[in-house]
């Protein structure tokens, strides 16, 4: 894969609504167009990755789950 | 900065977020923190607006009494304010209840409604308490956390929840 990840949040173990909120905190300082990528188990997060997105404009490159935790690639407005 | 007109059409119309806080209710109050911080970091206007059981959510932990005349102070003592202090609206158990909860949520790495509010704080939430039920209450500017608005009323509320998502908790 040629996708160059800026910053990787690490969200393992946290609960709903933390995953979106320190992402919101986590992608304030990155350039817009780079790229995101964040990791939780929150099954839930699914769902709010991609209302989180659609909200705020930023792009949800990937979804997926492996192993128990879930990627999220966000490209940023 | 006022996002171009073509972005509200692709992204809910509602960009602003109205918590009429009046619970101050464990088991109310932290609904209302998650629903801000998330609001918040959706992009989202985030006001709460503290009234009535609401207001003790901003009361400094360590204070115990609150109040000027013995009425006042005797709501406080029935109740302690406080995040810290707060009690469950149903299972409360004479405080075991709430113990119980804090210790599930900590086990699910859920965070408490105390850091909620620091993150609402940081996350740039507006948090305003309501000036009559303030006087009603007793309490003072210097009994309540930092980081507050000035106190408001209703129609400062109303004004601001005009063209937002609205609710009360």
């Amino acid at each position: 894969m040629s996708m160059q990840i800026s910053k990787t949040l690490d969200l393992k173990g946290l609960s709903c609504p933390l995953p979106i909120v320190k992402t919101a905190q986590g992608i304030k300082d990155v350039v817009s167009g780079e790229l995101v990528e964040a990791l939780a188990t929150d099954p839930g997060s699914v769902a709010d990755f991609a209302a989180w997105c659609k909200s705020t404009g930023n792009e949800l490159v990937e979804s997926g789950e492996e192993g128990g935790v879930y990627r999220f690639v966000i490209k940023k407005k | 900065m006022v996002a171009p007109a073509h972005e509200h059409e692709e992204h809910p119309s509602h960009r602003k977020l109205v918590i009429i806080a009046w619970s101050g209710e464990l088991d109310k109050v932290w609904p209302q923190m998650i629903l801000a911080t998330t609001g918040a970091a959706m992009g989202m206007d985030t006001t709460i607006f503290f009234t009535f059981w609401g207001l003790f959510s901003l009361v400094k932990n360590e204070k115990h009494i609150t109040g000027e005349n013995w009425m006042q102070k005797m709501v406080a003592m029935m109740d302690r304010p406080g995040m810290e202090h707060l009690k469950l609206g149903k299972m409360n158990f004479v405080g075991a209840g709430p113990a119980m909860m804090k210790k599930l949520a900590k086990e699910n790495n859920v965070a408490s409604p105390g850091e909620l509010l620091q993150m609402a704080v940081d996350l740039g939430v507006k948090l305003v308490p309501c000036q009559m039920t303030m006087d009603l209450l007793g309490l003072k500017r210097e009994d309540m956390i930092d980081g507050l608005g000035e106190p408001a009323g209703a129609t400062a509320m109303l004004l601001e929840a005009q063209d937002a998502i609205t609710l009360f908790i």
